[in-house]
């Protein structure tokens, strides 16, 4: 087991089309609603229709006797809850006894086509007596509020009171202490592949294989099994190709286990295919956020002390909620050198779909208020927003405050990059009316170091298989989702043999097949499964090797291994060390895997795990934008954006990763926004819920920074989350820079823009009127 | 027992798909993408959401990039229809294709048919077009991965333009 893997600075190499790229754009690729259903049943789920409330009477004889219905399931057939985090499993796929959100999932059918599926909801009689419903944390944290969750007094599901250093002493010593307040809307993943699942429950064995939608194989088949009251050994679970995910497939989601449960009771196979609207519903993406963030600051431009606290509005069920609000704060540190920071973190409950993971996970408002406020103070200060940042970095290797380890940090190397690129020294202050720049930084785990479920086992499995054909196959559980995590596994185990990349066959994420892997979530695949490749190949080269030294009659140590092996002037094809290696062996399965060891899995203190990781990127961009006179639009003119990766192992996937997070940035910075009335959903299409177009997405300019860190795959850390947090508080710093206003709130919609000038002429005009009577 | 549900009218379709002539009979209320999907079973072509929202599902009709999850299959009686499958032949996957691939035109790949449906019926009637044209063709078309940046290099690329 490799757990300090030799590091292997290879030099940048150019990017390589994604392994499975023919597939998508040849329309071969399979994803879950296109998988072969035509003697499939078709689900469908009833929903509840209010807010919060006791379920009364659930009456489904109707929609059971309805000719095609074969099955309908509710409640009362799955006495189990799940849940992604083991110690905060509050749900049940379908609910039970009480609604707790509109659009919750009370009763499902599985029918013989779409229309009779839909008619059977119709005949399901429901009676549910509403409860108060709350839609915003203030409501539902007020002292007579009815509780969600009985044991959740004040309807907080986690608090988190964090003190780092001496807080009271780092503000007395500063020159310059300002506090603002910030408020950040729910947005949503808005992946364009709406949810899909499908179950085939085949009666005669007993076996039940699930076609599904999930970010973490894993995880669904363990809760599968739980929800079912099955032997897992009879459960598989099979990635298809995956539209996207960012998070919104991190847990397992109430319908994918719907879909099982349909399956096993219909004894045949269903599909279930949610719409947009139902998509949205089932949500799990970033909540909306309140943040009250204070920071000292010498005159220098040094911070002295950081105090933040943070409020999440989680929707109706706990979710990855308690790691939402552990992340906010603990992520307030790994980037700048704090000598005192307080957090406090409140997550809460409100009758709304539940809130999750999203890309950037619980760091991007709270990094959004803190470059905000520290641009604000270096500007009050007269001190350039890099200037402040340069003088706060951190350097390697370190420990924060909070436990938090820092291996490599090439955030002054993109600060550089992104200063030069934009040309920022020669135009700031120059520009013309309107038009601004802005900077800001960010930084990201490059996978969770602990892990959720503590089993004892490594952190990545991966095992690859060579037989008679000479065809290399690796075999992961990792799921890719877009991200091409399959290509990086590939180019990992290509390069540490040293043969071409086509030889390599990658086959992700079957539970029949791979090995268990703990998910596209965090980060981590890179780094954890990137380096479980490479121990996986070392023992194949090991092999190989051994059995080209015995035909060379050389040394093992003087073999090259490669399409061709090595030793001096003689030379063996491939295909011939395969065959000596197979001789009475045959086949050859090697595993590689990799663990963070204990001392990189965070601090001692209740919730200290979270945020730790071994490798943090870190990223910086600058925004320039454009503001229209009489409309107040906004257009991003161009986009420059460093992060340091450690290494790029697929540059073009690297550059690729960096713009969409940038870009989905720019979507929550300027447009993003989930917004429900009474708890109706106002925003469940792409119509309402807006995200930037092509006809308004700008030129991201891409800068690759390498800091090779001493422990990541190849020196690599992570590249898919680290820029995201950086775009909103660098668009909100521009439009400070061209029109002289700090906005507190996101997204900054031209209203907004319009109502804070507007509230500017009004303050104008009133200092002038006193100043005209005094 | 309640009655089953009413069969719904069915009219013969006789189109040309992807360079064939078929026929087929079709529910007069049926959509066209789940004409694709269901009967023809080319799954290429992708819903993404409830309706003409994202693009996902555009595919030629005539030539022209039509959303055909708000075209009745009906509509197409006699016409030319072309989805993502059409566009490789046995040996060879198109230009725009291979641009898409090999710029990473494509990350999660879903939205990908319909966007080079899109872009292809630009460059049949534009070959040439220029950045704002391939922004302004590709504007009903929804990507949440790429940030657009790699999908505008690629219908550049297999424009044959400089980048």
């Amino acid at each position: 087991m490799s757990t300090y893997p030799i590091v292997q600075c290879k030099p940048p190499r150019p990017g390589v089309p994604l392994i499975d790229g023919i597939e998508k754009v040849t329309g071969r690729a399979r994803y879950t609603a296109d998988l072969a259903h035509a003697d499939a049943l078709v689900g469908r789920i009833l929903r509840s229709p209010v807010s919060h409330g006791e379920i009364i009477r659930l009456d489904v004889s109707k929609a059971r006797r309805l000719e095609g219905v074969v099955a309908v399931v509710t409640g009362d057939d799955c006495p189990h809850p799940y849940g992604v985090l083991p110690i905060a499993m509050n749900e049940y796929p379908l609910a039970r006894g009480r609604v707790r959100y509109r659009g919750e999932p009370v009763a499902a059918v599985a029918a013989i086509d779409a229309e009779i599926a839909q008619r059977a909801l119709d005949l399901i009689e429901l009676e549910i007596k509403e409860l108060p419903a709350y839609y915003t944390s203030e409501a539902a944290r007020a002292p007579d509020a009815v509780l969600l969750h009985d044991n959740k007094l004040g309807n907080i599901e986690r608090d988190v009171h964090h003190q780092f250093g001496d807080v009271a002493q780092g503000f007395a010593t500063a020159d310059l202490v300002r506090e603002e307040t910030f408020h950040c809307a729910e947005i949503n993943h808005a992946q364009i592949e709406p949810h899909a699942s499908m179950s085939e429950f085949d009666p005669l064995t007993g076996r039940l294989t699930v076609q599904s939608v999930s970010q973490v194989g894993y995880y669904l088949h363990l809760m599968i099994a739980q929800c079912l009251e099955m032997d897992s050994s009879r459960i598989r679970v099979i990635k298809p190709f995956i539209g996207g995910g960012f998070g919104a497939r991190v847990e397992v989601l109430n319908f994918e286990i719907v879909t099982a449960l349909l399956a096993k009771s219909a004894r045949g196979k269903v599909l279930m295919q949610l719409s947009r609207e139902e998509t949205f519903i089932t949500h799990r993406a970033r909540p909306q956020t309140d943040i009250k963030l204070k920071l000292g600051m010498t005159k220098s431009g040094r911070m002295t002390a950081c105090e933040c606290t943070v409020t999440q509005r989680g929707g109706a069920y706990a979710g990855y909620g308690i790691i939402t609000i552990l992340y906010a704060g603990a992520l307030l540190q790994g980037i700048y050198d704090i000598p005192a920071v307080k957090y406090d973190g409140y997550r809460v409950y409100a009758n709304l779909p539940p809130c999750g993971a999203m890309r950037g996970h619980g760091s991007v408002d709270m990094r959004h208020a803190f470059e905000c406020l520290v641009d604000r103070m270096a500007r009050e200060l007269k001190l350039d927003p890099f200037t402040v940042r340069r003088v706060n970095l951190l350097k390697p290797p370190t420990r924060t405050l909070n436990d938090l380890v820092v291996n490599s940090c090439g955030l002054a190397e993109c600060l550089d990059k992104v200063e030069r690129a934009s040309g920022w020294r020669e135009r700031i202050g120059k520009l013309p009316p309107g038009k601004g720049l802005g900077m800001a930084c960010s930084h990201y785990v490059s996978g969770a170091a602990k892990t959720i479920h503590r089993t004892g086992e490594p952190h990545a499995v991966v095992n690859i298989k060579l037989d008679f054909d000479g065809g290399v196959t690796a075999l992961t559980g990792a799921a890719d989702i877009g991200q091409g995590s399959s290509t990086m596994v590939a180019i990992a185990v290509a390069e540490t043999l040293g043969i071409s990349l086509d030889r390599v066959r990658v086959v992700s994420a079957d539970s029949a097949v791979t090995p268990k892997d703990n998910g596209a979530y965090s980060s981590r695949i890179t780094f954890m499964v990137g380096n479980a490749a490479i121990d996986a190949a070392k023992h194949l080269k090991g092999i190989l090797v051994k059995a080209a030294a015995k035909k060379l009659e050389a040394k093992p140590e003087d073999v090259e291994c490669g399409e061709e092996f090595r030793v001096g002037q003689a030379r063996v094809p491939f295909a011939d060390v395969v065959a000596a290696a197979l001789v009475d062996e045959g086949a050859i399965t090697v595993k590689g895997s990799f663990t963070c060891p204990e001392e990189f899995q965070g601090g001692k203190h209740r919730g200290g795990a979270v945020g730790s990781t071994m490798g943090f990127s870190y990223a910086a961009q600058v925004v320039e934008v454009s503001i229209d006179d009489a409309t107040d639009v906004i257009t991003v003119d161009k986009v420059w954006v460093a992060l340091d990766c450690g290494h790029a192992i697929n540059t073009l996937a690297v550059e690729g990763q960096i713009q969409g997070s940038v870009w989905m940035g720019m979507g929550q910075a300027m447009c993003e926004e989930t917004r429900y009335l009474e708890g109706l959903p106002a925003h469940a299409s792409f119509l309402e819920y807006r995200m930037p177009t092509i006809a308004e997405s700008p030129p991201i300019e891409v800068h690759i920074v390498e800091s090779h860190d001493p422990f990541g795959p190849f020196g690599a850390k992570e590249a898919s989350e680290g820029a995201l947090a950086g775009f909103p508080p660098a668009l909100v710093n521009a439009i400070a820079n061209a029109i002289g206003i700090d906005l507190n709130e996101l997204p900054v919609t031209p209203d907004r823009v319009m109502d804070a000038l507007i509230q500017r002429r009004r303050q104008a005009r009133l200092a002038s009127a006193r100043k005209a009577t005094s | 027992m309640h009655a089953p549900a009413q069969q719904p009218k069915k009219r013969l379709l006789r189109l040309r798909l992807n360079g064939r002539w078929r026929e087929d009979a079709v529910a007069e209320k049926q959509m066209l993408v789940d004409y694709l999907r269901e009967v023809a079973h080319l799954t290429g072509v992708k819903t993404g959401c409830d309706g003409g929202e994202c693009g996902a599902c555009t595919v030629l009709v005539d030539g022209e990039a039509v959303p055909s999850c708000i075209t009745l299959a009906v509509r197409c009686e006699g016409r030319h229809v072309e989805t993502v499958e059409g566009l490789a032949t046995q040996v060879q996957i198109s230009k725009l294709q291979q641009a898409f691939h090999e710029k990473l035109g494509t990350q999660c790949g879903f939205c990908t048919p319909g966007m080079i449906m899109a872009a292809e019926a630009l460059l049949r009637r534009n070959p040439k077009p220029s950045e704002k044209e391939i922004r302004a063709a590709l504007a009903g078309n929804l990507c949440r991965c790429t940030g657009y940046v790699k999908i505008i290099e690629s219908v550049q690329a297999a424009a044959g333009q400089a980048l």
